[in-house]
């Protein structure tokens, strides 16, 4: 069956929040109950047949044709099917995402996969600050799942990060994986300054070190472990460049120590 | 006893009684197949018998390393016991103490079931503090840093409730010589199956037993039936060409992998034919009472 498509008629007034947009609300709608579904954000009513044209289709299989750094909250709280998007997105996309496959083909705002547990998060482009952070108040950010970034990840990627893998082919900005609780980050690119900032437990992978690195690691040596080898093949099927680099050794840093010291940083073998 | 002859040999009309056991399966490999099967070898050692060694385990087959969760040569092993919780205490002291030690050794699950067994979370507090959770899609291993490196073990194992212990073939030839290398030649063919294992030394127990014995607390006792020494006195079901016997014991993960393991095992024997091998093949039953699964020897001929 074909997917269901929502093409964009015109660039979006407002920002707008697309949540309600996702197989586990749209599946068994009518048309017309998917046309006046609500969006807006601010006190301008507009409805998703406003500003989409839809093509009905399998609503397990959702496909956005066009995009907007005004679309907010896309795919937010999924646990099923997919929602793919042609273009931009803003911000909290995938946020508290549970389950299926949420793809961006452009860029995406901040705080995409905060909160996330489970399912995959693809972003094509960039993605915006906080990756899988949690939002002002909450004490954890993402909790499971994967997100695969092939562009750069802006600053502190994976904050508060308790659990699943946060894979970056290209750089991340200033403190990737800071406060992380556990979890699994890999960044392909060079990072900011400060990996790991105050992180307690987990791993960071800086595949092309980072610009300083916080005088609270410290650095247990050269290592040839299998622990990045059963890593390699959980990346394999997203990305098979980062994979066949996570077989070398690696240079293994403790820290934070400025915390409890359990989480790992892997390096370069040469320092950078 | 009525039977049969195939190829020269004689065939009990009889069968093996075998009955369900608790089992699991783990990988464990190393940086080459000699430390692998090390580790293997160490961990089944001492577990030939649930009677006296707590479970029954063996190595079921070597894997190639592209089998193997790590890339690495591995060896697939076996357990059997007769409850959960003595498998589960069996596989954490066995782990703790034989795989864990082992120079470069990883350990993982070999099976895969709803219900699990703990592997790698029932090890870890070895690592005092310092091991490591990891999770990678529906996969969580332990990383407990040890001498040489990391010691990972997956958190669990599969457990099956409908594994079967006790498949036997009873072998039974004019001289130790011609008997050891019939039997020999079973346990051969057996090993290439799969899901199986043959727990006792080499895959062969001279001491089959009886269930009881005349002396108080001692659960078993020599199977004097097949004792040659004792042909004529009492119920000796020995002939008298038969001067040595011996038994293959088998315990398989599911009833047609044991099947398949005594048919390998008779049509081996069978095919030597009796100048070079055995006179005559039987096997080990308590009348069929007790053993939920029955194989009868007529059933696995060629």
């Amino acid at each position: 069956m074909s997917p269901l498509v929502f093409t964009l008629r015109d660039a979006p007034a407002q920002r707008l929040d697309l949540a309600p947009l996702t197989p586990d609300r749209l599946v068994g709608l009518s048309q017309s109950k998917i046309a006046a579904i609500q969006l807006q954000t601010t006190r301008d009513r507009v409805l998703a047949g406003d500003v989409f044209k839809i093509r009905m289709g399998d609503a397990m299989q959702i496909r956005f044709e066009g995009g907007s750094e005004r679309f907010d909250r896309i795919g937010a709280g999924m646990s099923q099917g997919e929602v793919s998007v042609d273009g931009d997105v803003g911000i909290q996309a995938g946020r508290l995402m549970e389950g299926g496959k949420l793809a961006i083909a452009g860029n995406a705002g901040p705080w995409a996969a905060s909160g996330m547990t489970d399912g995959s998060l693809t972003i094509s482009g960039d993605a915006g600050d906080r990756l899988g952070g949690p939002l002002a108040g909450e004490t954890i950010g993402m909790r499971g799942g994967v997100v695969i970034v092939r562009g750069n990840a802006g600053a502190r990627a994976g904050d508060r990060m308790r659990r699943g893998m946060i894979i970056v082919e290209g750089t991340a900005d200033t403190c990737v994986g800071s406060r992380m609780i556990a979890g699994t980050i890999v960044v392909r690119g060079r990072t900011g300054r400060l990996p790991g900032y105050l992180m307690n437990r987990g791993t960071i992978v800086t595949m092309d070190g980072s610009d300083a690195l916080s005088p609270t690691f410290v650095d247990s040596g050269v290592h040839e472990l299998l622990a990045t080898v059963l890593m390699a093949r959980y990346v394999e099927t997203y990305s098979p460049e980062i994979a066949a680099m996570l077989r070398r050794p690696w240079r293994r840093l403790l820290g934070d120590m400025a915390v409890i010291g359990k989480g790992e940083i892997f390096s370069p073998s040469v320092a950078n | 006893m009525s039977q049969l002859t195939v190829n020269g040999i004689r065939v009990d009309d009889t069968f093996a009684e075998a009955f369900e056991m608790r089992a699991t399966a783990l990988t464990i490999t190393a940086h080459n197949a000699a430390w692998a099967r090390q580790a293997a070898e160490t961990m089944t050692g001492f577990a030939t018998s649930v009677i006296g060694c707590g479970c029954e385990a063996g190595i079921d087959r070597v894997l190639n390393p592209d089998e193997t969760p790590d890339g690495r040569p591995g060896v697939r092993v076996l357990l059997f016991a007769v409850s959960t919780s003595e498998l589960q205490k069996q596989l954490q002291a066995r782990v703790g103490q034989c795989v864990l030690t082992s120079p470069g050794s990883a350990c993982y699950a070999g099976l895969e079931a709803e219900e699990r067994l703990k592997l790698g979370s029932a090890v870890r507090l070895f690592g005092d503090g310092w091991q490591i959770s990891k999770r990678f899609g529906d996969k969580r291993y332990w990383r407990i840093p040890v001498m040489d490196g990391e010691f990972i073990c997956d958190a669990t194992t599969g457990l099956s409730r409908t594994a079967v212990g006790g498949g036997n073939i009873i072998v039974m030839g004019a001289t130790n010589e011609t008997t050891l290398a019939a039997t020999e030649l079973a346990v051969e063919a057996i090993a290439a199956v799969p899901n199986v294992i043959m727990p006792f030394p080499g895959g062969i127990a001279r001491s089959g037993s009886k269930i009881g014995s005349k002396y108080k607390g001692v659960r078993a006792s020599t199977n004097d039936a097949y004792c040659p020494t004792l042909k004529g006195a009492g119920n000796s079901a020995l002939d008298p060409d038969i001067t040595s016997v011996l038994e293959i014991v088998i315990d398989g993960l599911t009833s047609d992998s044991v099947a398949a393991a005594m048919r390998a095992g008779v049509r081996a024997i069978l095919a030597l034919g009796p100048e070079r091998g055995a006179l005559r093949i039987g096997a080990g039953n308590y009348g069929g009472k007790l053993g939920s699964h029955h194989y009868h020897l007529k059933d696995l001929l060629p």
